[in-house]
């Protein structure tokens, strides 16, 4: 891998946001028919990476060199001039258009100020003989299944006269058979020279399809192999391999009896959550693992009664209860603070006071009236007790930092005295100080007897704070971790079992 | 530097009382550049002429304002107000007038007709609220269509024999009072019933769970799920109480106008939705206060009257609002940009 000619060559790329270095002198240099495997944790930096050389961002240092030229790409259409083509993680075709309108969109063939549809017609059917694709180049988009229009996609690149093709977790919507047959396609592309930095979770996978493996953790290159030279259980340890860097607080908890039972339990889609069984203790934080895509919000949001589930039964101390919507749940003293708090937590527009006092308008009216005196009351509390900072009760929520506006949906809920709480990425785009902020309310919390799941992205944190990991792949849990278990290693092994 | 920051501060602060208040300031304005050019215009009797033609548009708003705070918007409103006043003529006629909609009729109380009215558009909102909530179609489509079904509902009613669709007359008096009559000599009845429907909807808003649950499905309605609020249950009911809203301020149109027709109540939900916006109540959801709306009728109301007085042509008087509308709109888009 020393010499040899390069068709991409990344140099030195770094890119900063505020608060964090996203790539950090981050060198990548990919050969002309091979398929490069571009690996590591949610977070590691890999999207970044492929954004700043598709020009969706601008990297603040380093250089891209295409074809021996070096080039910079203002926008992506700039980097598909040039030959290079992405196809995302979820594709968007435009579903009501034909399959050759969107094979040649944004350069249809014109004759005068017209679309020369009889061009069109003819050149897609060259595109597609090309890559031994046969559908009619006049089906609507929406017609075709999901590895159809992916390979649509790829058709689309290769016509574009693509040297590089990123696949962005190409598989992840596919079947076993849909797979194949993109392998089969990517074989191709391999032998017409094309090269394809190819990012996913799929061990088995990249042990199969990809010529070298890219490692990135943390924002940095770790370094490239052959993949002849790895194994699975390298490239994870590769993936992972990193010192604890955040504090937690000390904890005092000793999980009790079981409090929830969760059996068998079934999304309405085939390919959400299924047959999931787990328990939660008195007094316990459990902690849940996987990567983007393993279904664990959805588990939660269907436990909670926001999603459908077609399977499944919840017994809560031990007697069966039935949740069908959250409000179910809020009187069994479940409560859940979503993943996304301005999607689905904050109201911007009211004020703190508001959004931590809204759940007990049930306790402090009198006939029907609302006492605004008690509710400013546990507004005011809940704002000393997790020391929220704002100028006022009224200021609207909106205009806090993220730290405090997810303290603020912690006290709306700790202030109904839940005793099962569901924390979905707690400490998503928040400062450190505030995450050590809400580690200590959470390790309070368990002490005091309340269970508490916690879902994270951040490895670290769960390894940090929980007694217990479950960890779910594709929609299934894959397995347990007691504390003697814990280790990175052993969760990304069933983070990656996928079927 | 602290004192840069204090007086940086101060500068802001006058600058957002000014963008927080332009409706009031320039409603302000407005009051005293009429005055100046009319000083008759200064007199309660012209205050109470603008409160008495305002009445009916203020109750309709009322419950316009709860839908736009919820996040939606109710089209039918007119047609709503229109099927409550023909079934307020048609059912309220003194029993000795000469051409009466339902000749063997003997004459109601004027509860009857009130409660009949209520009770019919009450469905017709709970209708708009089922389809909005239960089956997510857009409130504006969904607005749209009924204003159209309840719209040909009332020209049927209205072209029943012997009617042919006449003009409906003859009103009884004790509803008349209630549109055009005063208390102890000086009150109008119709301004003391808005400013008690006023009163009870800006009760709802502030006050009650209800209230506040229709904030926060307009604010986030995902949020307002999550938070165990009964979000289809909530928007079912605030449309159908607009609904009861918009026969009040049908029955008081038939009731000061000593009549009705088919065509009452014709654009009255753009004139609604004109002075909520105005009045600094969201087109987008979760904001707006049960005051603002009332300002915003009333700054619409002296516009109106003003501009007549001054003796401006009333085609320039629509110029005039349409520019007020853009502006406090535009005003207030800009205020929230801001604050992202």
């Amino acid at each position: 891998m020393e010499q040899g000619n390069y068709v991409l060559e990344m140099h030195g790329i770094t890119k900063e946001f505020p608060g964090v270095r996203a790539l950090d002198d981050v060198t990548l240099k990919v050969e002309p028919g091979k398929v490069h495997a571009l690996m590591g944790e949610n977070g590691a930096g890999k999207s970044t990476l492929m954004k700043c050389l598709f020009g969706i961002y601008q990297p603040d240092a380093g250089r891209i060199i295409l074809k021996g030229r070096e080039v910079r790409f203002q926008s992506s259409m700039e980097a598909l001039k040039s030959g290079i083509s992405m196809i995302h993680q979820e594709l968007q075709p435009e579903p009501y258009l034909t399959v050759m309108e969107n094979l040649w969109m944004g350069r249809l063939p014109k004759k005068g100020l017209m679309v020369d549809y009889r061009a069109m017609y003819r050149n897609t059917v060259e595109e597609l003989k090309r890559l031994k694709l046969d559908f009619d180049p006049k089906a609507l988009v929406k017609t075709l299944s999901v590895s159809k229009i992916q390979s649509l996609e790829i058709a689309k690149a290769v016509s574009n006269n693509a040297n590089v093709i990123i696949m962005d977790e190409p598989t992840s919507s596919l079947t076993e058979k849909e797979v194949e047959y993109l392998f089969g396609i990517i074989e191709d592309l391999r032998r017409q020279g094309i090269a394809i930095i190819y990012i996913s979770h799929k061990m088995n996978e990249i042990m199969r399809i990809a010529d070298c493996v890219s490692i990135m953790r943390d924002g940095k290159m770790i370094g490239t192999w052959d993949t002849r030279e790895l194994t699975i259980d390298t490239i994870i340890s590769r993936m992972v391999g990193r010192e604890l860097k955040e504090y937690y607080p000390q904890k005092h908890n000793v999980p009790g009896e079981v409090r929830l039972r969760v059996e068998d339990f079934t999304s309405i889609h085939p390919k959400s959550f299924r047959h999931v069984d787990f328990e939660l203790r008195r007094g316990e934080i459990l902690g849940v693992a996987g990567l983007v895509g393993a279904q664990r919000t959805e588990l939660f949001e269907g436990i909670y009664g926001i999603r459908a589930h077609t399977a499944g039964k919840l017994t809560l101390d031990g007697q069966q209860i039935e949740i069908r919507r959250p409000i179910d749940a809020i009187r069994r003293r479940i409560v859940l603070l979503t993943e996304d708090r301005k999607r689905s937590g904050i109201f911007p527009a009211l004020g703190v006071g508001e959004n931590i006092y809204l759940r007990q308008y049930d306790r402090v009216s009198r006939l029907g009236k609302i006492n605004y005196r008690k509710c400013n009351q546990i507004a005011a509390e809940g704002v000393k007790r997790f020391s929220i900072k704002s100028p006022s009760l009224g200021t609207p929520v909106r205009s806090l930092s993220g730290g405090n506006q997810q303290k603020v949906l912690l006290a709306r809920w700790l202030m109904t005295e839940p005793e099962i709480l569901i924390l979905d990425e707690p400490t998503r785009g928040i400062d450190v100080g505030a995450k050590y902020e809400i580690y200590t309310i959470i390790a309070q919390l368990a002490a005091e007897g309340k269970s508490i799941v916690m879902i994270s992205s951040e490895l670290n944190e769960l390894l940090g704070m929980a007694d217990r990991i479950m960890v779910m792949c594709d929609g299934r849990k894959t397995g347990e971790l007691s504390r003697e278990q814990f280790g990175e290693e052993a969760v990304m092994q069933l983070a990656t079992q996928f079927e | 530097m602290n004192n840069e920051n204090t007086a940086r501060r101060g500068k802001r602060g006058v600058l957002d009382f000014l963008m927080n208040n332009v409706i009031m300031i320039s409603l302000f304005v407005m009051i005293v550049v009429i005055a100046i050019l009319q000083p008759r215009f200064m007199s309660t009797r012209v205050l109470r002429d603008i409160l008495i033609q305002n009445s009916s548009r203020m109750i309709i708003a009322c419950g316009m304002s709860m839908v736009l705070i919820s996040g939606g918007m109710d089209l039918a409103a007119g047609r709503i107000v229109g099927l409550a006043a023909v079934m307020t003529g048609s059912l309220g006629q003194l029993a000795e007038a000469s051409r009466r909609f339902f000749p063997n009729l003997p004459q109601l109380p004027p509860i009857v007709p009130l409660l009949a009215a209520i009770v019919v558009c009450f469905v017709f909102g709970m209708l708009n609220g089922v389809a909005i909530a239960k089956f997510s179609i857009p409130p504006f489509i969904v607005t749209l269509g009924t204003g159209m079904i309840i719209w040909g509902t009332n020209l049927l009613y209205y072209d029943l024999e012997p009617n042919h669709s006449q003009p409906i007359g003859n009103i009884q008096p004790d509803i008349k009072f209630m549109g055009s009559g005063y208390l102890f000599g000086a009150v109008p009845v119709i301004i003391l019933i808005a400013a008690a429907v006023v009163l009870v909807t800006w009760f709802i808003m502030k006050y009650t769970p209800f209230g506040r649950a229709i904030y926060s499905i307009g604010g986030n309605r995902d949020a307002a799920e999550v938070c165990g609020i009964n979000v289809q249950r909530t928007l079912i009911w605030t449309y159908a109480i607009a609904a009861i809203t918009f026969a009040i301020g049908g029955f008081l149109e038939c009731a000061r106008t000593n009549g009705a027709t088919a065509a009452y109540g014709e654009n009255y939900e753009f004139d609604a939705i004109a002075a909520c916006v105005v009045g600094g109540v969201s087109n987008s959801g979760g904001v707006g206060t049960i005051p603002g709306m009332v300002l915003g009728v009333l700054m619409f109301g002296i516009i109106n009257y003003g501009l007549t007085f001054l003796g401006v042509q009333p085609y320039w008087q629509k110029i005039v609002k349409g520019v007020i509308i853009l502006t406090a709109v535009g005003f207030d888009v800009r205020k929230n940009i801001r604050k992202k």
